[in-house]
């Protein structure tokens, strides 16, 4: 069996006018965990349709687990997990009658009370969908995403209306089933989210890929120059640099000892991202460009302070 | 990462159509039966009915009876009812909240959706059988098909139009844009037919434009089968023809059917319009 989970080759759709995505190449490979991260409108979701077989591409070549998504048939689509931020069709079924009757659809399904458990449902597995808290019906569109054994999982904002508990807790459980061998593709908002559980980070933008990479390396993150900070004569003193560690050395010397409030701050994931797509937005000209976003990759040595 | 020996093999055959459409039927019977307070009113709506004009206007109608002069279209709105009005109703609510996409993201084969409604609607459409002729023959004693004929005539209408009713109501879900618009779409439709096909106002009395309009859909056709399933043979000199006419209420049934099932196929979404 193939080593790719996905291999997308110059993929483009337009709908009217415009291009929603406009020749996006990338390879997930098997037991991956991929992050999409975009701004509304980036191509995202119409990206991971036509990768899950619901909407027809206009040019370019996908594979999803070895098939053309577009003509792949039910055996390929068991194989696959899709988590929906939908309505239950049976409100008034228990959490566990549905997830058992899911289970029905797919040739080797999870035992469906183990899975009701695997997402933290166990003690509502009696209550009836429609008594079911916001939170924990996204719990259950995750169960039902899951029971069928994917190979392959597609997961879209999935941690929406989920307290911070929950999102940890909803977190272990991907970890999880990436290390038992699943490949995951995350469509996410929540940077937070991608940086926990992406081994790789995939940013989209005007229907192109902007970025992709590890999330600690993203976007020349981890060379990207850090801002040095500290106090001096009562004043906050701050300089970029691409050399913080000689400087926090200077420092040193020339504090003899420990600098006053010293900090090293390098670019987190998302002021990389916002950079990313504030630069997608500039040149096309018309679009909203972020003012200059922290992290960028300007030479020398600057005092902002 | 190593080669798993997790792939397809023939072993992994998904479930097929059959089998996962009667799970899909008890799924739909269970949920239906959990909903009963929200839904015993339509349900019980033919009986309620019945009921009424049995007792009010008894005596009104030379040489039948009230109840015996009702049942025959009451039955005949019951099965539009639990097959056009429910599809057409359930099917734009579930289409709308996205549950037929989610469908649509498994393995579920799309045949086992449509044989589990009609599961659902035949469970449906014997239990609004049973109730109407439970309360007309229990409380107003009322005529029942005299001969096995008669009955054999009761169940190829029961079947042929609960199966065209329910082809018309799965093609008017789709459209349905709006589910909070779903009402005005099959209701209302339904409300000025139960009136012009001979429910609640004898064919004979109505204006001929009315009924020629009103023959083009199947209540018409299905009231006057089961007319003839249950009034005796000189009832029939009240009909515009002098007869019931058996094959015509089967042929125009039948070409519902295959007109419903054409409007199915070449309508039937499974994402709402607003999912692109």
């Amino acid at each position: 069996m193939s080593e790719t989970a996905i291999e997308v080759a110059g993929l483009r759709k337009r709908y009217g006018d415009d291009e929603a995505v406009a020749g996006v190449d990338l390879t997930v490979a098997r037991g991956e965990v991929l992050s999409l991260l975009g701004p509304n409108g980036a191509g995202k979701a119409t990206t991971v349709e036509i990768l899950e077989g619901f909407r027809h591409r206009d040019g370019g070549t996908v594979r999803v687990l070895g098939e053309d998504p577009g003509t792949a048939g039910r055996r390929w689509r068991s194989r696959i997990g899709v988590v929906w931020q939908c309505e239950a069709l049976t409100p008034r079924l228990t959490v566990r009658a549905v997830v058992r009757h899911f289970a029905g659809y797919y040739p080797r399904p999870r035992d469906p009370d183990a899975v009701v458990g695997m997402v933290g449902l166990g003690e509502r597995a009696g209550a009836r969908v429609a008594s079911l808290s916001g939170g924990q019906r996204r719990r259950l569109d995750v169960a039902l995403g899951i029971v069928g054994r994917p190979e392959l999982l597609f997961l879209d904002e999935p941690t929406t209306g989920f307290d911070p508990r929950a999102r940890r807790d909803f977190w272990s459980l991907v970890g999880g089933l990436a290390r038992g061998g699943a490949t995951v593709v995350l469509t996410t908002h929540h940077l937070e989210e991608a940086e926990a559980l992406a081994d790789r980070v995939c940013v989209l933008a005007r229907g192109r890929v902007r970025a992709l990479g590890t999330p600690s390396t993203l976007g020349g993150r981890a060379s990207a120059r850090a801002t040095v900070g500290w106090s001096a004569d009562g004043r906050r003193r701050e300089v970029r640099t691409d050399e913080p560690t000689r400087l926090v050395g200077e420092l040193a010397t020339l504090f003899s000892g420990e600098v006053p409030e010293l900090s090293v701050h390098r670019p987190t994931l998302e002021e990389v991202y916002l950079d990313l797509i504030g630069e997608a937005g500039r040149e096309r000209g018309g679009g909203p460009g972020l003012p200059d976003a922290p992290g960028g990759r300007r030479a020398g040595t600057e005092v902002t302070a | 990462m190593s080669i798993r020996a997790e792939g397809p093999s023939p072993a992994d055959r998904p479930p097929g159509a059959l089998r996962v459409g009667l799970s899909r039927g008890l799924l739909e019977i269970r949920e239906f039966a959990h909903a009963w307070k929200s839904v015993i009113l339509t349900f019980s709506l033919p009986a309620l009915v019945l009921a009424m004009l049995s007792s009010l206007l008894d005596g009104v109608f030379a040489g039948t009876s009230a109840v015996d002069h009702y049942l025959p279209g009451l039955i005949a709105m019951g099965l539009m009812s639990v097959s056009f009005q429910n599809l057409g109703l359930s099917i734009a609510q579930e289409r709308d909240t996205g549950g037929l996409r989610r469908l649509r993201g498994t393995p579920m084969p799309p045949t086992a959706y449509f044989v589990g409604k009609t599961v659902l609607v035949m469970f449906l459409a014997l239990g609004q059988v049973a109730l109407l002729l439970g309360v007309a023959r229990l409380a107003f004693g009322a005529r029942l098909p005299a001969d096995p004929a008669a009955w054999a005539t009761l169940g190829w209408v029961l079947l042929l139009g609960t199966a065209s009713c329910s082809l018309l109501g799965i093609a008017v879900s789709s459209l349905v844009r709006d589910s909070r618009s779903a009402s005005g779409i099959v209701i209302a439709p339904f409300l000025v037919l139960r009136f012009t096909s001979g429910i609640f106002v004898p064919v004979a009395v109505l204006p001929g434009w009315v009924v020629d309009a009103a023959s083009l859909f199947p209540l018409l056709w299905m009231a006057q089968g089961l007319r003839a399933a249950f009034l005796p043979a000189g009832a029939a000199a009240l009909e515009p023809g002098g007869a019931w006419n058996p094959p015509s209420v089967a042929l125009a049934l039948g070409v519902w059917c295959v007109v419903g099932l054409a409007l199915v196929l070449l309508t039937f979404r499974w994402k709402a319009g607003k999912d692109g």
